[in-house]
């Protein structure tokens, strides 16, 4: 089909209509643009093909309108409940980076430090045969393979069977690790079961949504503007609880700042004001919860071959009530700079039982060395109060990539993870090798290498091989200072597959073609377990091929051909449908590809041709199998876990020498490490590069203006990037923060590979730095 | 032919002026808030030269504070 010029350009006006009306909506809550907003965007006469956005973890729903076999459009789509036809500036603008001049169109091999062009059989036969060389020479956890939350739950899935049950190695882990594994941590040391129990409903029902250090308005720019719209017709409140003024502050009723580290403190204040209150839910408390400590003084990660395993002690209330003595408000504010009247405010808003509260988070909480830790306090709070797993009620873990939950999570591309449980359990280990067809005994029962331990093998030259996929870690990792000259020692051999030249193409020996989203067929997992599936739109251009393809190509010329029979031209359907195999039963089961193919995707549980909205609540869910209103079946007694977790400082404080905090980020124009969207011309110039902000003070005293020079330093790097102030955000006095998107100023040659123990999760929000003019 | 959308800011009580100047201006489509003081623009130029002239044009607009660039389209003259 092909549609008439006039109407084209009649439908993209409306489209870049629609993008400025959207950008408007994140910044001004509940602006009407009247008819105009309603009277949308015409269908025009393209072909309209549907799949989730590639970009966050929001999961929006887009058409995209293809005409002679070329994307020329994208509007989203409103027959998808996540954003009801809404999209964000790079929602809308996504698929004008594919024809970007530097695509990666053939594979590219280096001989001779040069790279050569090189057809993708020939280029795949050197992968095999250095993957094979180098597990005869030095052993198969020699070989690691990098994934992404990017990546499909196909990809995920057929990354896992190739390292973990063809080679028998668990050395594969994904970015997911630098934003969700907190998460993760975090539900299943509270609930057993992991990913948030309620969906994105929840926002047409509450009447508080307190966001955790979480830029909505910019990071997640749909969902805050069903924020903003019930804001605006039932009066719902946003409160912001954050370490720098952003736009989503601006937009809230009340933006409430502290001290980087103390939100642990706050958090267990907010407790204390609950139980001391008499505002403990004490039927839901004595019924469904537990409590317990774990072990503290943990430390932070930062020497190699760190190792920690938390020993959790059952607790009783008592016990709890007398640890939060420590965390009066008056206490806290005290180190927090929270005062006891907002640390009040905020225990009024979840003790207030007639009120419906979310609490919404992100990086500022999962990017924590405290991560885990952080996670189990917000989920106390809902626990002593029981808003919990209700329309409306509920802690509401925002992830941050498309396909974390889907494919990081739920395939589980971790060093610890199969696609149902983990490598440790003996009836995980044989559930998979039964699906999977292989020896029980060729599956590691011992996780190895988390991301940043990863890299550091590859530093150290313990780590051989490394593929990586979807990902961009030399721009992406804390401490790329380290890892880049690693990355580039002769000791290790980078294959990378991406769809665009990036800073960690540039270390490869092999640069594989990788097809770009709607160039493949492909599944999705979002935030609130909504599993999305989309066809193939568009062919790519050279030789581009599909990640899960090329895993396959190369498994076949390793020898375990006979493990990934599957066709390439309709290998994702055959690969979900085995994976499909691991999640059987109420708790868990998956969607069939057919009802993906006709609807914008279904929730898990998916039970009886029906998506399972809440999660635990026995009236919507029907794993619930205990006869009470409330099942946390995720744990063996049926009880969620009321964890005693203190406050402990930051690895690195500020000082005489490096006085200021360093805090990292991104802005609403840029995904991630900018490969894709600084090749989308709208979206680089709206940010054309990254910057330094300062709070106006500090700009002051130091006699720094806006756009001047500045070197910003740690023990570890530097960077030259330009002041900011006044401008997108405003850091507290003391804080200096950068967005991470930008491969010409390298913020994380800046930033510390300090994780949280538990979940081995980077820090990137806070760490030591010095700055001074150029 | 470029296709593009902007957030217009006013200064503050100059939402109605400048409508009223945006109006005048040949390729250039307003849709103003009911309820903020900011308008949405919509531009449609022939070519990158056009394009450029009617954005400094727009930008000299005295009851303008602030031209934000949001979306930028090209599509094929034929």
């Amino acid at each position: 089909m092909s549609a008439s010029l006039s109407s084209r350009r009649s439908f993209i006006k409306k489209m870049a209509a629609s993008a400025a009306m959207t950008a408007a909506a994140t910044m001004f809550p509940g602006i009407i643009f009247a008819s105009e907003q309603l009277t949308g965007i015409s269908n025009g006469s393209l072909d309209w093909k549907k799949g989730p956005c590639r970009f966050c973890g929001v999961g929006c729903g887009i058409l995209v309108g293809i005409e002679e076999g070329k994307a020329v459009a994208v509007k989203g789509d409103p027959n998808s409940s996540v954003n009801k036809g809404l999209l964000c500036v790079k929602g809308y603008h996504q698929t004008m980076c594919i024809q970007a001049k530097d695509r990666l169109e053939y594979a590219l091999v280096k001989k001779n430090g040069t790279y050569v062009k090189t057809p993708i059989n020939e280029a795949l036969d050197i992968v095999a045969d250095k993957m094979k060389e180098t597990i005869e020479k030095h052993g198969k956890d020699a070989v690691a393979m990098y994934t992404s939350g990017q990546s499909t739950i196909p990809e995920g899935y057929v990354a896992s069977k190739f390292m973990k049950g063809a080679i028998g190695t668990n050395n594969l882990d994904c970015n997911a690790r630098l934003c969700m594994a907190s998460a993760v941590a975090g539900f299943l040391t509270t609930f057993g079961a992991d990913e948030p129990m309620g969906c994105y409903e929840d926002f047409d029902h509450a009447d508080y949504y307190v966001t955790w250090g979480n830029n909505m308005a910019e990071m997640h720019p749909v969902l805050f503007s069903r924020m903003l719209e019930q804001k605006n017709k039932r009066g719902a409140r946003i409160i912001d609880f954050a370490t720098r003024t952003t736009r989503s502050s601006m937009a809230s009723n009340r933006s409430i700042l502290f001290e980087p580290q103390t939100d642990l403190a706050v958090g267990n204040a907010i407790c204390y004001e609950i139980v001391n209150n008499g505002w403990v839910n004490k039927t839901f408390v004595e019924k469904y919860c537990n409590f317990s400590k774990g072990l503290t003084q943990m430390g932070y990660g930062l020497e190699d071959k760190y190792k920690f395993s938390d020993k959790p002690t059952k607790i009783n209330f008592e016990d709890y009530k007398t640890f939060l003595e420590d965390y009066t408000s008056e206490k806290v504010s005290k180190y927090s700079k929270v005062s006891v009247k907002d640390i009040k405010y905020l225990a009024s808003i979840f003790g207030d039982p007639n009120k419906k509260v979310m609490s919404l988070w992100c990086m500022g909480v999962n990017q924590h060395t405290r991560g885990t830790w952080m996670n189990n306090i917000i989920y106390n709070i809902h626990l002593l109060t029981g808003k919990i797993s209700q329309p409306g009620n509920g802690p509401f873990s925002l992830t941050g990539q498309p396909s974390a939950c889907g494919t990081a999570r739920e395939v589980g591309t971790f060093t610890h993870k199969l696609p149902k449980g983990v490598v440790m359990n003996p009836k995980h280990r044989e559930l998979a090798a039964k699906i999977w067809k292989v020896p029980v005994e060729r599956i590691p029962s011992k996780p190895t290498y988390h991301t940043t331990e990863m890299f550091r093998a590859v530093d150290r030259g313990d780590i051989k091989f490394i593929w990586t996929q979807a990902v961009n870690p030399l721009v992406s990792l804390p401490r790329t200072s380290r890892f880049r000259p690693g990355m580039k020692k002769k000791s290790c051999f980078v294959v990378v597959s991406d769809v665009f030249p990036t800073p960690t193409t540039d270390v490869a020996d092999v640069i594989l073609p990788a097809s770009w989203h709607i160039e493949k067929s492909g599944l999705y997992g979002n935030s609130e377990r909504r599993t999305q599936h989309w066809d193939k739109m568009v062919e790519g251009p050279g030789d581009t091929t599909p990640d899960a393809w090329m895993f396959i190509e190369v498994a076949k010329r390793m020898g375990y051909g006979d493990l990934f029979p599957y066709s390439r031209e309709n290998h994702v359907e055959e690969i979900y449908n085995e994976y499909r195999q691991f999640h059987e039963g109420k708790k868990h089961g998956m969607a069939p590809l057919e009802v993906l193919k006709k609807q914008s995707g279904a929730i898990w549980p998916y039970v009886n041709g029906k998506s399972t909205q809440w999660r635990f609540n026995a009236k919507y869910d029907p794993a619930c199998s205990n006869g009470e209103d409330f099942h946390f079946y995720g744990k063996p007694d049926g009880k969620a876990v009321v964890w005693q977790r203190p406050y402990e400082p930051a690895p690195e404080l500020p000082d005489s020498e490096y006085p200021f905090w360093l805090n990292t980020g991104r802005v609403i124009e840029h995904w991630h490490t900018g490969s894709m969207t600084r090749r989308i011309p709208v979206l680089h110039k709206g940010m054309p590069h990254s910057y330094l902000e300062f709070h106006p003070d500090d700009a002051k005293a130091l006699g720094i203006k806006n756009g001047e020079k500045i070197k910003v330093t740690s023990r570890r790097g530097s960077c030259i990037m330009p002041a900011s102030i006044n401008e997108r955000g405003l850091p507290t006095k003391g804080q200096v923060f950068a967005p991470f998107f930008d491969e010409n100023m390298l913020i994380n040659d800046v930033t510390l590979d300090a994780f949280c123990p538990i979940s081995k999760e980077p820090d990137f929000k806070k760490c030591a730095v010095k700055v001074e003019k150029v | 032919m470029p296709i593009k959308s902007y957030l217009a800011h006013p200064f503050d009580n100059k939402k109605e002026e400048l409508q009223q100047a945006l109006s005048l201006i040949k390729g250039c489509e307003i849709i103003p808030a009911e309820n903020e003081n900011v308008l949405v623009i919509v531009t449609e130029t022939k070519n990158d030269e056009e394009d450029n002239k009617l954005k400094e044009t727009i930008e000299k607009i005295e009851s303008l504070k602030l031209l934000a660039l949001v979306s930028g389209f090209n599509t094929p003259k034929k």
